[in-house]
């Protein structure tokens, strides 16, 4: 029972990977893909270790969770690290976007 | 002070790390951590908070804890809603950089708060500026109000992380 619930968290884990990288080819610009990346890794990778804590020994299962604690604060960090330097570095959001208030403020 | 909690964090992250369930203590490992976590405590301990005093409130805790499944309920959303946008044909998607504004003053609840928004559904924290303006690109906008957007996109977060951080 534990195996197969494990097995299920990282099946479903390396779909949401798999809709991430999905979304990095599809999507048009920088931020959007940004945006696809950093979710579905994170949640993907989460489920993925949390299939490895639900089957694995103790001690495993205790790294495993600090593992899912460091991605949760790291990934979304360098995220936002990614998307203010390419801001700074001036590179346009995709010609249909609707509004952008950085620009707006800086005229 | 600030020293002291951060070299305890540490030695509570090392023991978790090493702990060796049902053998043995290794006495050698948890003496090489304990003074691995004072020298790094002492090191970085000046940069590490603003205000020690908060790590002693108990209540912020126990919010810390129900702030945990809000963000895993929203972090799911956020999935099944990138998971639609990316699969569907026509690429339903119609982004743009709106302001939002934030009661929030302490450095780490805006951390934690920009972490957030970026885990939520279409949302991304791109810049912070000091007056608790945060500027976030949205993946399909719905408004470009800062009041309208700030309804959507931060109170969620801001009634629990006020409780946490200030």
């Amino acid at each position: 029972m534990r195996e197969i619930l494990s097995l299920i968290f990282m099946i479903v884990g390396g779909f949401f990977n798999l809709f991430g990288c999905i979304g990095l080819v599809r999507l048009p610009d920088i931020y959007n893909r940004l945006q696809a990346s950093t979710k579905c890794v994170t949640l993907g990778t989460c489920l993925t270790l949390l299939g490895m804590m639900i089957n694995g020994p103790l001690n495993s299962s205790l790294k495993g969770f600090l593992c899912a604690i460091f991605i949760l604060i790291t990934a979304p960090t360098a995220a936002h690290a990614l998307s203010r330097a390419s801001i700074k570095a001036g590179i346009n959001l995709w010609e249909k976007s609707v509004v952008n208030k950085l620009k707006e403020e800086e005229k | 002070m600030k020293r002291g909690i951060l070299t305890f964090l540490l030695f509570i992250a090392w023991i978790f790390l090493t702990w060796p369930f049902g053998k043995e203590i290794d006495w050698q490992v948890l003496v090489v951590g304990f003074f691995i976590s004072i020298l790094s405590g002492y090191i970085f301990g000046e940069g590490f908070t603003e205000s020690p005093h908060k790590f002693f409130g108990f209540k912020r805790y126990l919010w810390a804890i129900a702030y945990i499944p809000v963000l895993i309920y929203w972090c799911i959303i956020a999935n099944l809603d990138v998971a639609y946008r990316v699969l569907h044909p026509n690429l339903p998607i119609r982004p743009g950089i709106v302001k939002v504004k934030t009661r929030l003053r302490s450095k780490s609840g805006l951390t934690v708060l920009a972490n957030s928004i970026t885990l939520t559904p279409g949302t991304m924290s791109v810049e912070i500026d000091s007056n608790g303006y945060l500027y976030i690109h949205w993946i399909y906008v719905k408004t470009d109000d800062i009041e309208k957007a700030t309804e959507m996109i931060v109170r969620k977060f801001e009634k629990i992380l006020e409780r946490i951080f200030e």
